[in-house]
């Protein structure tokens, strides 16, 4: 069987790699992060939290996931 | 009954004490500050994921965000492009459009870039967001913060994280008499009688983290804090009496022996 082939990713700063195909739906999976308590960015886009799994990842996509903490 | 309303962008809170959440030795400490201030907006910031630590507690599971205001702030922007792209994620999480504008412009110091804020006060406005704005002890900016569209004006007591408490009595006054917005202290606040005096003066809020935070027992001094603004709300509602330089005994001197 043919290997997937893997893209490269900047997730939060760090690279990561992502079989060929997945979506920004995927990468909020496996990283565990509850939807109500996140916002998204693609690429300095702002993504919206419907549209996550009809968005494709591709080749050097930078994303952030960005959350509450702290502060004053 | 006169009733004391607080009012932010016609949306009414109970507290005049506004708790910043950073600082804190953890989220317990940070929540147990918050329910003893009795603050009902405490402030946040938006940062980066942990996603190498997927169990690492989170804010908001300590404070609930349907019991208490979140207000996120735009701690650690040093320009406009930075301070509006932090606000649009923090709408995104879930709805947020009252939020604290703060856009600094010296990393020592941490003052405001009051052309930066301003520029981001207006845009921000015209996106739909109402802006609480952390901004200089300037009269003349302030008023130019509320032309733009501010809902409130926040002026520095000093240096945020100081401590130093109101360095320039004249200037809040001023900015009093030129506003009915809500004038709230943000920032160098350092105990509670800081607070007090920025109440006093007739400011309609204070905005506190370090001091409570930071002080030997954070608990204990939320407590504090929260009576400390109560006491300067009613002390200058109440009207002060006037200064004398002479005494002018309280015991009237009829039926003297």
């Amino acid at each position: 069987m043919k290997k997937l082939k893997k893209i490269k990713i900047n997730l939060n700063g760090k690279t990561a790699l992502f079989p060929n195909g997945s979506t920004v739906f995927n990468v909020i999976k496996k990283i565990n992060a509850p939807l109500d308590k996140i916002a998204i960015e693609l690429n300095k886009k702002i993504v919206n939290k419907k549209n996550l799994r009809k968005i494709s990842l591709r080749n050097k996509d930078k994303i952030e996931i960005v959350h509450f903490i702290g502060g004053g | 009954m006169y009733k004391d309303i607080f009012k932010i962008s016609s949306k009414k809170f109970k507290s005049r004490l506004i708790v910043g959440t950073g600082k804190y030795k953890n989220f317990n400490e940070c929540a147990k500050a918050v329910k003893i201030s009795g603050a009902d907006i405490v402030t946040v910031a938006v940062r980066r994921v942990n996603i190498s630590n997927k169990n690492k507690p989170v804010l908001m599971d300590y404070i609930n965000p349907k019991k208490i205001t979140y207000l996120p702030n735009t701690a650690g922007c040093f320009n406009s492009d930075e301070a509006l792209r932090t606000l649009r994620l923090a709408r995104e999480i879930g709805g947020w459009k009252l939020v604290k504008l703060e856009v600094l412009g010296d990393k020592k110091s941490l003052l405001p870039d009051m052309i930066e804020t301003l520029k981001s006060t207006e845009i921000l406005t015209k996106e739909g967001f109402k802006v609480m704005v952390y901004c200089n002890d300037d009269p003349l900016m302030a008023k130019r913060l509320e032309n733009v569209g501010a809902v409130a004006i926040m002026p520095l007591a000093a240096p945020i994280g100081s401590g130093l408490g109101i360095q320039n009595f004249t200037n809040i006054k001023l900015i009093r008499n030129q506003t009915k917005l809500p004038l709230i202290i943000d920032a160098g606040i350092g105990q509670a009688s800081d607070a007090t005096i920025a109440m006093e003066l007739g400011c309609d809020g204070v905005l506190i983290n370090t001091a409570i935070a930071r002080a030997r027992k954070p608990l204990e001094m939320a407590k504090a804090m929260k009576y400390a603004v109560i006491a300067g709300r009613k002390s200058f509602l109440s009207g002060r009496i006037k200064k004398n330089l002479y005494g002018f005994a309280s015991t009237p001197n009829k039926g003297i022996i």
